[in-house]
């Protein structure tokens, strides 16, 4: 059995601890606080786990594409059709037929999610455009599709249904921490429980390699990119229930971004190889607590960015194992040096 | 004499997590002489180079450059203190024209802006010295192995090295253009400069070099004049044992009169190759023999459904069997070794094992997942079988020697239980130890009634392992020999196009 502290999960772990505690600390235990109001509980960590839920589902589906080198930077947009699918149908102002069913709704979003992951898949297993460029095309065009479906509009709703995908509770905790659970545990049966995980990092790795090898890489990316879109509709449709509407301008704007570093965060390299699925977890959960942190300490706005981007580059030190390396000679020549004057 | 020591190396050791890998070693250099560094893989030669070229850092020992003690803490120290390395792959940049390979890094300077014209001429008066005429303007992958090797070795010399360092430069070039090199050699000693040539073709060793240090195992063996050791005296003192025990291999009876088809491939064409008919035979080993690019590798893709087929089909069995992806023939037991091993074959930062396992899982199916137990099981098994040399199954395939690469690319296929195991230069770039064994292991899988189809360049392994050939030129079948019928001289014949003589 490997040592914990040598897995990709215990890094990653470490640091979101420390800043959690560090945060602790400066805020007098404020942000430990947890109460209970109506039988839920409301507090710091709980709008981490509930604002998180959303990268920690697209970076489980992210993981992946980069797992084999590649990556989809379309997450964002997907994001906004499926928000604008949604609520669109929730509003009956498409498919009138279905009466605003939130269900029906959700499970054609999240269709239309596996059919951009789907033209994602075709165009990089099939058609060998480099995934970047790939999906760079659904990034741009995403949008467009999303206000087309939208006519154009911001989309309101009113349906207490839809909102609670976001805003309701389980047992006094947020659904969306349910959903991401949902959703990682699935993806963790995926890549233990059968060969496909494996089969990514080997894809990853040595692509020709794993081909005479016998690995259907072609079946393989596209599987990996209809469940990015799928973990992208996902996300959107979170999003938009958190926002009670569908704004195609602004819903997951940037959002690829954040996934990549939550991935990049958890240790898996960007040109693929090992990944894990619990740690790209783990880093957006740093992501999330990056950010709330910035806002409940009252960080001037203009300062937020500036603020974010010193602590992900101190993340990123850390995870840097040449960094450390560098660290640790200088401290062994300092301790060297010590020793020579004792 | 002493005085024409440039570099001399003493105790060296260095020792990597669970392997000492130089225990003690020592080497020295004179100027004006081309000096072999013969040793089976992993026997120390590569760390011994980089130790000299500041890749690695020693554990301790000396070394002393010109009466001068260095230790070379980068490959950038090393070239200061007068050594130049050209290695195996050539490492230089091929989108970039050959002047700028050249010069890159220290290109000649005006006003602050490169002087490409002093860069492109300089360049050429440089390659003259060589005999080579090119256009030094043209991007460099526009030339072959051989050029390119020599536009490094040009390199090489030019930054005023006083050592010059050859790690296997002849493993991808032809008879002529080893020639062509060998002359450049003879022409650096001449001007004085010491090279040392790392290299497994011990043919190669005898027609340039010197004198001749042995490593094994990490040990210093010993240095010697090139002239006053023989072959036979030279291969045993690298493996440590007497070279008849490597002669033992017994060659296949012959060719199995009665033996059944297995697999057959009719009018058989890729976009690489046409008109493939071939048979091969249960329990046989099939050659596929001539040039390289002759088509012998193209075949076997073919077979294996590496490349897509246009036309044809193929029989297992006397039943049409369809092949349209490597996964198809792997579902049919058949196996192939790539000849590229590490562009097609190991997949260099997963484990052993993994790469042991990967071929049987793909067999088995997604969702039968091979359990972990499983893989320990089998990938132990095989590492004893074939005697591959790891501290672990859970090394990376990366880190091993190539001859270990290949045997757990052997394992890999195995583990799958394959009727019919293709293996494309299987024993290429890999030490002759490595290679007996290998050529054993082939022999015996044979013998237990396995088919097997061994494509090589050497004609001395193939007459060896071979019951069966088909000869290759122009990407087609030239010529079909078995039994007694092969020899190296019937081979070559058939290849040179006498097939009627």
């Amino acid at each position: 059995m490997k040592k914990f502290t040598k897995t990709m999960e215990f890094k990653p772990l470490c640091i979101l601890i420390a800043i959690i505690l560090v945060c602790g600390i400066i805020s007098g235990g404020d942000f430990f606080k947890v109460t209970i109001v109506d039988g839920h509980f409301y507090g710091r960590l709980i709008d981490i786990l509930r604002n998180g839920s959303r990268y920690a589902i697209l970076a489980a589906g992210m993981t992946m594409a980069l797992g084999t080198g590649g990556t989809d930077i379309s997450v964002g947009s997907i994001m906004a059709i499926s928000g604008a699918i949604a609520c669109s149908i929730v509003d009956e102002r498409i498919l009138g037929g279905l009466h605003g069913n939130v269900a029906l709704a959700v499970i054609l979003a999240l269709c239309a999610g596996a059919l951009c992951g789907a033209w994602n898949g075709f165009m990089i297993a099939k058609l060998k455009v480099q995934p970047m460029v790939a999906t760079m095309i659904l990034l741009t065009a995403g949008r467009g599709i999303a206000q087309l479906i939208a006519d154009g509009k911001i989309v309101t709703i009113t349906s207490e249904g839809y909102y609670s995908i976001s805003g309701g509770y389980l047992l006094g905790f947020p659904i969306p921490m349910f959903i991401a659970t949902g959703v990682v545990i699935l993806f963790l049966i995926l890549t233990k429980g059968t060969a496909f995980g494996m089969q990514v990092e080997a894809i990853g790795v040595n692509q020709n390699s794993s081909r005479l090898a016998g690995i259907r890489v072609e079946r393989n990316l596209w599987i990996i990119y209809i469940l990015c879109g799928i973990t992208a509709a996902l996300a959107g449709i979170i999003e938009s229930a958190g926002i009670k509407g569908a704004d195609c301008n602004n819903c997951g704007l940037m959002i690829e971004m954040d996934g990549i570093l939550a991935v990049a965060i958890g240790g898996t390299s960007l040109a693929g190889g090992r990944f894990s699925i619990i740690s790209s977890v783990i880093g957006a959960l740093i992501v999330q607590t990056i950010s709330t942190t910035i806002y409940a300490f009252g960080v001037a706005p203009e300062l937020t960015r500036v603020a974010k981007a010193i602590i992900v580059i101190i993340v990123c030190l850390i995870q840097s194992q040449a960094f450390m390396n560098k660290i640790k000679a200088v401290g062994i020549r300092r301790s060297g040096k010590e020793a020579q004057a004792a | 004499m002493e005085n024409d020591l440039i570099l001399r190396m003493e105790h060296i050791h260095k020792t990597f997590p669970g392997v000492k890998a130089l225990d003690d070693v020592e080497f020295s250099l004179k100027a004006g002489e081309i000096h072999a560094l013969l040793g089976e893989n992993g026997a120390g030669k590569s760390t011994l180079i980089k130790v000299l070229t500041g890749v690695e850092t020693k554990d301790s020992g000396t070394i002393v450059m010109d009466g001068r003690e260095i230790s070379p803490k980068s490959p950038i120290d090393a070239q200061n203190a007068g050594i130049s390395t050209v290695y195996q792959e050539v490492n230089l940049c091929p989108d970039l024209s050959i002047a700028e390979n050249i010069f890159i890094g220290r290109e000649p300077r005006k006003r602050g802006a490169i002087d490409w014209k002093s860069v492109n001429e300089k360049s050429r008066e440089l390659l003259k010295e060589f005999d080579l005429y090119l256009n030094v303007e043209e991007s460099l992958d526009n030339y072959s192995v051989a050029v390119q090797q020599m536009i490094a070795i040009a390199r090489a010399v030019d930054v005023k090295a006083k050592v010059l360092i050859l790690d296997e430069p002849t493993s991808s070039l032809s008879t002529q253009e080893v020639e062509k090199l060998f002359d450049i050699m003879r022409m650096l000693r001449e001007r004085g400069m010491g090279i040392i040539f790392v290299t497994h073709f011990l043919d190669q060793v005898y027609q340039v070099s010197d004198s001749i240090t042995i490593l094994r195992n990490g040990s210093f063996v010993g240095t010697y004049a090139a002239d006053k050791l023989p072959m036979l005296d030279l291969v045993g003192k690298m493996i440590g044992k007497d070279f008849e025990s490597l002669e033992a291999i017994p060659k296949l009876s012959g060719e199995k009169k009665d033996a059944e088809e297995l697999l057959a491939i009719k009018d058989g064409a890729t976009n690489e190759i046409s008109d493939v008919n071939v048979s091969i035979a249960k329990g046989e080993v099939t050659g596929f023999s001539g040039l390289l690019g002759s088509g012998r590798s193209e075949i076997a893709r073919l077979i294996f459904g590496a490349d897509k087929k246009t036309s044809g089909t193929t029989f297992i069995d006397g039943k049409e069997a369809e092949i349209g992806n490597p996964l198809d023939a792997i579902k049919r037991g058949i196996a192939f070794c790539p000849e590229d091993r590490k562009k097609d074959g190991i997949i260099g930062d997963m484990s052993i094992r993994e790469n042991i396992a990967i071929a049987l899982q793909s067999k088995r199916g997604l969702l039968h997942k091979v359990s972990r137990k499983e893989a320990d099981k089998i990938a132990q098994e095989l590492i004893d079988e074939l005697a591959i040399k790891t501290p672990s199954a859970d090394q990376k395939i990366k880190n091993l020697s190539g001859g270990n690469q290949q045997k757990v690319l052997l394992a890999r296929w195995l583990a799958t239980d394959p009727r019919l195991l293709i293996l494309d230069e299987p024993t290429r770039g890999i030490d002759i130890g490595a290679k007996a064994e290998i050529q054993k292991i082939v022999v015996e899988l044979a013998g237990r009634g396995m088919s097997c189809i061994f494509i090589s360049s050497e004609l001395e392994e193939m007459e060896r392992c071979c019951t069966r050939m088909f000869v290759l030129r122009d990407k087609k079948i030239v010529g079909e020999l078995s039994g007694d019928e092969i020899s190296q001289a019937s081979i070559m014949k058939r290849i040179a196009g006498e097939n009627k003589a």
